[in-house]
Parts: C-alpha cells; sequence; structure tokens
C-alpha cells in the first residue's frame, strides 16, 4: 500500500493545514478553500484517485466541504476537507474538468448554498421547481 | 435546416416505473443530447437520519433501497464501527458476506429479466424471474424477511442462523447453478441477441473513469474496481472469488458481467455456508466516540459509500449517502448519444438503474413541446427492432 498521504506531501506539503489516518486505510487531508480544488484536480488526474462524492457539512464556522477520493488498486480512501466561509460560500467548481462531480456539486448549491464557480451547469438537481430561493434544507439555521 | 425533436421519458421511467425524467434531443431517429432531472422521490433520509440514534440508522438506511437492504445498512454499520474501534467476530462476517451475496444474486438475477423483457425476450424475463425466487426465499429463511433484511447491527448481526440450514443453501446454490448455466448459455448463444447488443450503448474506458462510475458499469467498460476486492470488508478476503470485467463497455458486455458475476456470488455464498466458524454474533458497543469515517460497500450496481461524524453524542452529526445510480446515471450521457431511440432503453436499463437510490424520460418535440412517446411506445420500439432482426435473421 502506498502512502498517499506521503505523496500528496512531497507535491503539495506547504498546503496542507492538517492530516490524520482514521483507520489505516483512511486518510483525512485538510487544506484552505482557494487551494482544495486545484488539488483535487492533482488527485484525481495525476494521482489516478476516483472521485467518490463530496460530502458537504454546515458548521458554525463555514461549509466543510469533503472531497472523498478511492484509490482502488491501491486498497486506500483519502479525503480532502476544506471549509468555505459563510453567508456567501463559493469554491471553485471540479465539474469542467470531471463530469463526475458534476451531479454531486449541483446536489451541495441545492442543499447548502455553496456556489461552485465555473460549473457548467449549476441548476437545480434535488429541489423542486417551486422550492423557494435562497432556503437550503441541510444548512442548520433553516432547521431551527 | 436540421430539425432537433425533444423526447421526455418519464417522470415515470418506461422501464422500471420508478420516477426519474430524461429529456431526448433528436435529430429524426439519432439522440444528439440528453438531459437528466430527478429526485422526484427525495426523502431527506441524510437529513433524518441526524435525529435518529446510531443503532436506528440501520434501519433507516435499508430503506433507501428495497434491493439493496443490505448494503446499505452495511456500508453505514462499518463507517460507524470504524469510528468506535469495534472488531467484529467471524461469524458475523461470514453472516454479513452471505446475505450481501444473495443480494446480488437476486439483483442480478431480476436485471437479467427485465434486459430481456425491454428487448422483447419475455421467455428470459418468465425464467429468470422464477429462479430467482428461491433465493428470495432463502433470505426469508436466513434473515426473516424477503426485503428489509434488518440484519447486520453496530458491532455484529442480529440473527444467527441455524447450521441446519447450511446443507439446503449449499443445495439451492447448486440448483440455481444449474439454472443459470442454462439460461447464460440461451443468451450468449443467440446470435440475435449479438446483433442486437453487440457495440450498443457503448461506454468507453476513459468515459468510464470520467464519470466516476463503479460496479458492473465500470466493470463491463475495462475498469477492475470492485470493493470486495480493494476494501476487504466482511469475509471477502476468507472466501476465493474472482473479478469478472469485459472489455467493450455495450449492453452485453454489462450482461456478460452480471451472469459471470452471479456464479462468483453462487460460489462465495457456498463458501461462507462450508467454512462459517461457529462463536458468538456480534459484541456490545456501548458509545460512539467522537470521530469520522467513510464506509462502503460493493452493492449490486456498483459502490454504496457512506461518510458518517459523530461529536460524541448518541446520533450521527452529518451522514452522506452516495448510492452506485447517483454515478452510473449521469453516463447515460456518454453512452446515449449518438444512439437511435430504439437503443436508449436497453442502454439505460444496462445500467441497472435504481431511482430510489437516485430517481424519469420523455420524447418531445423541441419545436412545439408536444410529446412523441410515452413509455411503453419505448419499449414496443425496441421490441420491434429485435422482432426485425430476428425476422432478417430468419429466426
Amino acid at each position: 500500500m502506498i502512502d498517499m498521504l506521503a505523496e500528496l506531501r512531497t507535491s503539495h506539503g506547504s498546503r496542507i493545514l492538517g492530516a490524520e489516518h482514521g483507520s489505516p486505510r483512511q486518510t483525512f487531508v485538510t487544506v484552505s478553500d482557494s487551494d482544495a480544488p486545484t488539488i483535487a484536480r492533482h488527485i484525481s488526474e495525476k494521482m489516478g484517485g476516483r472521485l467518490v462524492t463530496i460530502t458537504g457539512l454546515d458548521t458554525p464556522d463555514g461549509i466543510e466541504l469533503l472531497y472523498h477520493f478511492a484509490f482502488d488498486a491501491n486498497h486506500s480512501l483519502l479525503t480532502l476537507k476544506t471549509r468555505v466561509k459563510k453567508p456567501d460560500p463559493r469554491i471553485l467548481s471540479l465539474a469542467p474538468h470531471l463530469p463526475g462531480a458534476e451531479w454531486i456539486e449541483r446536489e451541495i448549491h441545492d442543499l447548502l448554498g455553496v456556489v461552485f464557480e465555473g460549473h457548467p451547469r449549476l441548476e437545480r438537481l434535488i429541489l423542486a421547481d417551486d422550492w423557494p430561493a435562497g432556503v437550503h434544507p441541510l444548512r442548520k439555521d433553516e432547521q431551527q | 435546416m436540421r430539425k432537433t425533436t425533444l423526447i421526455p421519458i418519464g417522470p415515470y421511467h418506461p422501464l422500471q416505473e420508478e420516477a426519474e425524467f430524461f429529456q431526448l434531443y433528436v435529430e429524426g431517429e439519432k439522440v444528439v443530447d440528453m438531459d437528466v432531472r430527478l429526485s422526484y422521490n427525495h426523502r431527506g433520509i441524510e437529513r433524518l437520519s441526524e435525529s435518529m440514534t446510531f443503532d436506528q440508522v440501520p434501519f433507516l438506511v435499508e430503506r433507501v433501497c428495497g434491493i439493496c437492504s443490505a448494503s446499505h445498512p452495511l456500508a453505514y454499520i462499518q463507517a460507524v464501527e470504524d469510528i468506535a474501534g469495534v472488531k467484529v467476530p467471524e461469524r458475523a462476517l461470514y453472516l454479513r458476506t452471505l446475505v450481501n451475496e444473495l443480494e446480488r444474486i437476486h439483483s442480478h438475477v431480476l436485471w437479467v429479466g427485465l434486459a430481456g423483457h425491454f428487448i422483447g425476450y419475455n421467455t428470459v424475463w418468465m425464467w429468470a424471474w422464477k429462479y430467482r425466487e428461491p433465493i428470495l426465499d432463502l433470505l426469508e429463511k436466513t434473515t426473516g424477511s424477503r426485503i428489509n433484511y434488518a440484519n447486520a447491527m453496530i458491532g455484529g448481526c442480529r440473527r444467527d442462523i441455524s447450521n441446519d440450514l447450511m446443507p439446503l443453501i449449499i443445495k439451492e446454490m447448486d440448483e440455481l447453478a444449474g439454472h443459470m448455466d442454462m439460461l447464460t448459455k440461451a443468451i450468449l448463444d443467440d446470435p440475435v441477441l449479438h446483433a442486437r447488443l453487440k457495440g450498443v450503448g457503448v461506454l468507453s474506458k476513459a468515459d468510464a473513469i470520467r464519470y466516476c462510475v463503479t460496479g458492473p458499469t465500470a466493470r463491463a467498460s475495462g475498469v477492475a474496481i470492485d470493493v470486495r476486492r480493494d476494501d476487504p470488508y466482511a469475509a471477502y478476503e476468507l472466501v476465493e472469488w474472482k473479478i469478472i470485467t469485459q472489455e467493450t463497455g455495450d449492453v452485453f458486455a454489462k450482461a456478460v458481467v452480471r451472469l459471470l458475476e452471479t456464479f462468483e456470488s453462487i460460489k462465495i455464498v457456498k463458501q461462507c455456508a462450508a467454512k462459517i466458524p461457529g462463536g458468538p454474533i456480534a459484541v456490545e458497543v456501548r458509545e460512539i466516540p467522537p470521530g469520522e469515517a467513510v464506509g462502503h460497500v460493493e452493492a449490486p450496481r456498483g459502490e454504496t459509500f457512506h461518510y458518517v461524524r459523530s461529536d460524541g453524542t448518541n446520533r450521527p452529526v452529518r451522514h452522506k449517502i452516495r448510492a452506485p445510480s447517483y454515478v452510473n446515471v449521469p453516463s447515460f450521457k456518454a453512452s446515449c448519444i449518438g444512439a437511435t431511440i430504439s437503443d436508449v432503453a436497453i442502454t439505460m436499463a444496462a445500467v441497472d438503474p435504481c431511482y430510489s437510490c437516485t430517481e424519469r424520460m420523455a420524447v418531445v418535440d423541441r419545436g412545439s413541446r408536444k410529446r412523441l412517446y410515452t413509455g411503453e411506445e419505448l419499449i414496443r420500439l425496441s421490441e420491434d427492432k429485435t422482432r426485425r432482426m430476428r425476422e432478417e435473421a430468419g429466426i
């Protein structure tokens, strides 16, 4: 099993803000929101990571985005964590380079209101056409 | 001037009667672009999960999908067990493997039947579903239920099965292997099926990687990924089986992958029944510490992925679910464009899309916005094409 974290450190060492192993096969790497899309592209294009999905998660300090990658042949998983600030969360889109990211970015845009800049078609995917604009169901402030 | 026509398929899918909406843009018979709308069945399960305790969630997530009702809870449970550092007893690992493989067999055989129906081979449909029935009976005998098994739980399994049941499981598997052998030969040796399905709905290896597809959809395009091998869970490391791949990426390749995988699953179930050790089936898990983990399982349609975060309370603060059809369905864009309308139905069916997990199709004239085909008409188009090919082949 190749240590994907070590590999990421050699290419993007100064940009890694934190890293931890969940179980031996799972690694969580934290980076800034300005670096996350570049590093995610590097993982997908240069390191052969398969984008499994992206998790969006509302916290008091902003919206966390977790890019989950699988290295199937290497039997490991790597999650790239970043946080975008409220009230106007934005991040560069992966979708123009990776069609596999198109739907999940639209979903996070619907449910958490994150704007993915450069997305080819940031339209509604999950929410109904008559759902009020600007209301994002997975935001904690909406739920209260 | 070239005229583009819009063909809406859905919100009720012509094939599987579930809510998903495809719009095909066609020029004559040829599909030039397409668009998918989904979420007509969005039930907010991720949000609901945050309001339940850790041990209630498996019963919720097995309802994500009636067919993958063993895979979803297992992926979730594995993530939670990872956070809590739980070591599951070996007998429970075998029980989990057994139920998950029975699930794969019944799902693949169900697909073979449906695919037969969509191209006008209704005998294949009737046979396949007949052979699937004993598998559902076995699931009932092992878990107490034909669907929504409520089998796995955090720390192990909820129900043990009597060792007296093992010879019956092996006998049923041998019988199924015989039936499937006959069915597989009948399908793979049929010249009309070769002509009808080869080169249709091709998803290239490059597109399979770009769209991040998983499961039989990926393996039929030469992408050899399978969570059971790549990140082994349950007892998959302890039994002998092999990954089935095909290179061509067409509908025929997807059929071959599923048919041959059924035999591998039969092998796994038989080994589980023969090798299952004694001992306890669960350990007690008292609390889930703060932490986060991902769990993934190879469901019949591909990788089912769950992410769980715990803050030390008795409920997950975030639970993300990604079902395999969520990544497989967008690949229609790569496999349907350039195809004819009569091939679209079977191309979509070849992915074995699951709408309760992901989520409809329409044929509309772009100028007049008039609806051209209904779902039944699309199946008829597909069946007509097979009939024409049969007549031309003189069969």
